[in-house]
């Protein structure tokens, strides 16, 4: 700034009126502060775009199209010779009931007086899913009574119909689909003016199995939910005890040597390995030298558990290092053993920072994905609600986040709002677990 | 079940062997139990202790022993000439295995009774269609060669286990003995649980380092076995990847160069994106930002590390993919072909690094000390004068180092790219092209296929040694760094 005057000779500068370089000075700083802001909104919006989009594709699967059919139960199908025998009426499949499903909708539509050229009993399969037919055998396979009578079911729509009312499915990519006409539409349409086919709250999403690749209409999250369930106990009983310990033996006892070094450098290291290295060795040792059944929510569970470790030790040290050191002294003052003064005085007190960390551990657990699909958690469809609790632990299931990205690569775009609302039921269990999380340590903890 | 219930029993034990510690205390110092050494709870504690620890101990050691020892007694019996032409005795034995819990089961279920399962003929019974009518499938025909080894596998396993069960109960009453007898009023109980105590606290520290343990060995004897499979030279220097899975070996090339590439052009694309943006949140957060707009965009920004990888792989296929498709696709300028390609990838793995970046620069953009601000204030800097020439130098290693520590996370991201980047492996610069990365194909060299023997499969273990080396030399080059150049303010 001396050189400006030193270079105009005779030019008084002024603090008021600014010459051309404080000008220039004064603009890159606002340049650069524009710089940050523009940073920071790029920033939020893309966290604005994801949670959007999630939310806008992912809500529909909340959403589940159903049919009203009255079904007349005809024994001379469902029950030939006659006598109501539970036995023989189950011989008769689900090819069996088809027919009386798909007329009983026909006849809906000829009641209500919707004109339509579907007229043959065969071109309804495309409204409904292939699952109705064993909703209604199901059905009358517990209520043999019924049989003879109409009754009026509520039966899943199919994915086409249901894509049609979300909008995902257009009347112009109709052409091209062999699964849907242009006439099914249209009578969509007027069966939705009548009330028959509606849109509600659809909990099989939810609590249901997931279904093969053709009836995106009939999965559901809940048995993966289940496995999720099922792995993160493991992760909890394993983690927590095993991570206390080691910060315990690290931060109280450990002598400065060899040893220790070694064990802190393994663990700050451990936590930047990849975690599909993690997978691998799952894969390896749980797997291929151990024998444990593949698939099984006890093996990712261990898996995960060996992921957590670093995370639960690393939060465990820093709560129990902010415990102050007068505690131990008076603990220690009083005659308690070294162990006794951890034990009874500063591992309560490091208690809430542990179960911070501890939650925080198992909620990333929970959207870890990647080791899972390398020890047989995707591609295995969940069908089935493990019976018992060594089942649970040891029969082949799905995770959540491995259930997704099953949807995910399945063909059918009626999964991928599928896959969109499995994230949303994924994100309010992480967004639930973090708020215990924050509220624990709003509660309980201590400032010295 | 036997396991559980053995488990059980034993911590029955422990719970008497508490009780009738503490009793036999009380009872030698005549119920006053300011005469003991210690407290009578320590008795109890060490009998518990010496019952659980050593059968529980002895219980895990027999149950990862086990089957290994069964394995190999059961392999050394199958004859060479059992094992069918392009197969291997690990394929062999994994049938056998099947075949001993197939008749296991049907013992269980009472499709068969005991004596019935142990004399099977495979020259009289189908033993496949058997077991398939019990859910269990087998990949061919039963042999004699298997069922025979495979009644050897049950025979020793059953008495396998019924050793198990005899020697885990000794030990917990040999330890239930041992510890009543020492069990004295001058017998220094809280001095050996605390001993104890300290044993198992160092065992679970240790965990750490069995961990790193297994995964080095797991990498190094899989790798090994790749390198004996396939030549390592074509390994490190082939340009091309193409896994032929229908003619086991030979046919397949298997060079890393491709996907050492797709992963190096994603993880720089990723970094392009979350550097400027991560960096000049943090620097905006740290150095101008009021404390309301701190308090609210910080934690916002940091949602976006709390996500799961999965979202980003859905949100890169189904959002950023159509997007940057309906900017570069056919239908405008023509550059792009498919939702997948580089660029789809990296954008989606630059939004997860943003949160990274930014809250380790902004820790050390915040250790860098007020004082070095006013000095340059002081001087007549502006503030962005003094955060370009003061602040970013002084704290330029901690930088470099979040930038490698981010470097590596993109390097070993899997979901995304396995959901974004595509599965062909290709050498070009071009980021509309789809690529695919050393992560994405462990995943699918590994996925699907049980068989670990051909080098197709093997490979992946090769690629996540790679994988392991690369990410371990950046974490610690950038703790190296920060080490090295960090400046001490004290």
């Amino acid at each position: 700034m001396t050189d400006t005057s030193a270079n105009r000779p005779g030019s008084a500068t002024s603090l008021i009126t600014p010459d051309a370089r404080t000008k220039r000075r004064n603009r890159a700083e606002a340049r650069f502060k524009v710089y940050g802001i523009t940073a920071i909104g790029i920033g939020l919006l893309f966290l604005v775009v994801l949670l959007g989009s999630i939310t806008v594709n992912g809500l529909g699967a909340f959403q589940q199209t159903f049919v009203n059919v009255p079904v007349y139960l005809d024994p001379a199908k469902l029950d030939k010779r006659g006598n109501r025998n539970i036995e023989e009426m189950k011989k008769v499949s689900t090819f069996g009931y088809n027919p009386l499903i798909q007329q009983g909708l026909l006849d809906k539509a000829a009641e209500l007086g919707i004109e339509t050229p579907l007229k043959k009993r065969k071109q309804m399969k495309a409204m409904l899913s292939a699952s109705a037919a064993a909703k209604v055998r199901d059905f009358v396979l517990a209520n043999p009574e019924t049989l003879g009578q109409t009754v009026e079911f509520k039966l899943l729509a199919a994915s086409r119909v249901d894509g049609y009312l979300k909008g995902r499915v257009q009347r112009k990519d109709v052409a091209r689909d062999k699964n849907i006409d242009a006439e099914h539409l249209d009578l969509t349409d007027s069966l939705v003016a009548a009330g028959v086919v509606a849109k509600t709250f659809n909990l099989s999403f939810i609590t249901g199995a997931d279904a093969s690749e053709s009836r995106a209409e009939q999965a559901g999250i809940g048995v993966a939910m289940l496995g999720s369930f099922f792995m993160m106990l493991v992760v909890l009983v394993l983690s927590l005890p095993i991570g206390v310990a080691a910060s315990i033996y690290l931060e109280e006892f450990a002598p400065k040597n060899r040893w220790t070094d070694l064990i802190e450098v393994n663990i700050s290291n451990l936590a930047a390995v990849p975690s599909i290295v993690f997978g691998i060795l799952g894969l390896a040792v749980f797997i291929q030298v151990m024998h444990l059944p593949q698939s099984a929510p006890l093996v990712g569970g261990l898996v995960l558990t060996l992921m957590t470790l670093p995370t639960i030790i690393i939060s465990t040290r820093a709560s129990l290092k902010s415990v102050p050191p007068s505690i131990r002294d008076a603990a220690l003052g009083v005659g308690a053993s070294k162990m006794q003064s951890v034990f009874h005085h500063v591992l309560p007190l490091a208690m809430p920072g542990i179960l911070t960390g501890t939650i925080i551990g198992l909620a990333q657990a929970l959207g870890e994905t990647a080791p899972l699909l390398l020890i047989g958690m995707v591609g295995y469809i969940a069908t089935n609600v493990p019976d018992g609790i060594a089942a649970g632990f040891l029969d082949p299931n799905s995770a959540m986040p491995a259930q997704i990205y099953e949807w995910a690569k399945r063909a059918d775009p009626a999964y991928y709002e599928r896959a969109w609302g499995g994230i949303i039921i994924l994100l309010v269990f992480l967004l639930a677990m973090n708020i215990i999380a924050i509220l624990l340590r709003r509660r309980f903890e201590r400032r010295w | 079940m036997p396991v559980l219930w053995l488990f059980l029993i034993v911590l029955a034990i422990a719970a008497l062997g508490f009780v009738l510690g503490r009793r036999r205390a009380l009872k030698s110092a005549d119920g006053e139990s300011r005469r003991l050494h210690s407290l009578p709870i320590y008795y109890g504690t060490n009998a518990a202790m010496k019952v659980a620890v050593p059968a529980l101990g002895l219980l895990c050691l027999w149950l990862l022993a086990q089957p290994l020892y069964v394995n190999s007694r059961v392999a050394a019996t199958i004859p060479d000439a059992a094992i069918a032409e392009g197969s291997t005795l690990g394929l062999v034995m994994s049938d056998v295995r099947r075949v001993a819990r197939g008749l296991d089961l049907a013992v269980v279920e009472g499709a068969m009774t005991a004596p019935q399962a142990a004399s099977l003929d495979a020259e009289t019974a189908d033993v496949r269609q058997e077991l398939a009518s019990l859910g269990v499938a087998l990949g061919s025909t039963v042999t004699a060669d298997t069922l025979r080894a495979a009644q050897d596998y049950r025979a020793y396993s059953t008495t396998g286990t019924l050793m198990m069960v005899v020697a885990v109960l000794f030990a917990a009453i040999i330890g239930c003995g041992w510890a009543l007898r020492e069990t004295d009023r001058d017998f220094r109980a809280r001095n050996v649980v605390e001993r104890g105590i300290l044993v198992l606290l160092i065992a679970a520290a240790s965990v750490a380092v069995l961990t790193t343990l297994g995964i080095v060995l797991s990498l190094i004897f899989q790798t090994y076995e790749f390198f004996t499979l396939y030549s390592a030279l074509d390994f490190f220097t082939l340009l091309e990847w193409a896994p032929s899975f229908s003619g086991r070996g030979g046919a397949s090339s298997l060079g890393l160069l491709p996907l050492l590439w797709g992963t190096l052009y994603i993880s720089m694309v990723a970094l392009l994106v979350a550097v400027p943006i991560g960096l000049f949140s943090a620097i905006y957060l740290s150095e101008y930002a009021s404390s309301t707009v701190r308090s609210f965009a910080k934690p916002m920004l940091e949602v976006l590390a709390g996500i799961p990888t999965i979202v980003y792989g859905l949100f890169a296929l189904l959002t950023i993919g159509p997007i940057l498709l309906s900017v570069f696709g056919d239908d405008t300028l023509g550059w792009m072909q498919g939702q997948r390609a580089v660029l789809t990838a990296g954008v989606a793995m630059g939004i997860m690094l943003i949160p990274f970046v930014s809250s380790l620069s902004d820790d050390i953009i915040n250790a860098v000390p007020q004082a070095l601000r006013d000095g340059s204030y002081g001087l007549g800097a502006t503030k962005s004068e003094t955060i370009k020439q003061v602040v970013l130098p002084a704290a330029l290693p901690g930088i470099v180092g979040a930038i490698l520590l981010a470097t590596s996370r993109a390097i070993g991201e899997t979901m995304i790219v396995v959901l974004g980047a595509g599965a062909a492996a290709r050498l070009s610069l071009n980021p509309f092209e789809a690529m695919t990365t050393v992560t994405a194909k462990i995943v699918s060299q590994l996925t699907g296929d049980s068989d670990f023997a051909s080098p197709e499969a093997l490979v992946a273990f090769a690629l996540g040694m790679t994988l392991f080396v690369m990410t371990l030399g950046l974490n610690v080059f950038a703790l190296y760094i920060v080490r090295k150049y960090r400046e001490q303010y004290e």
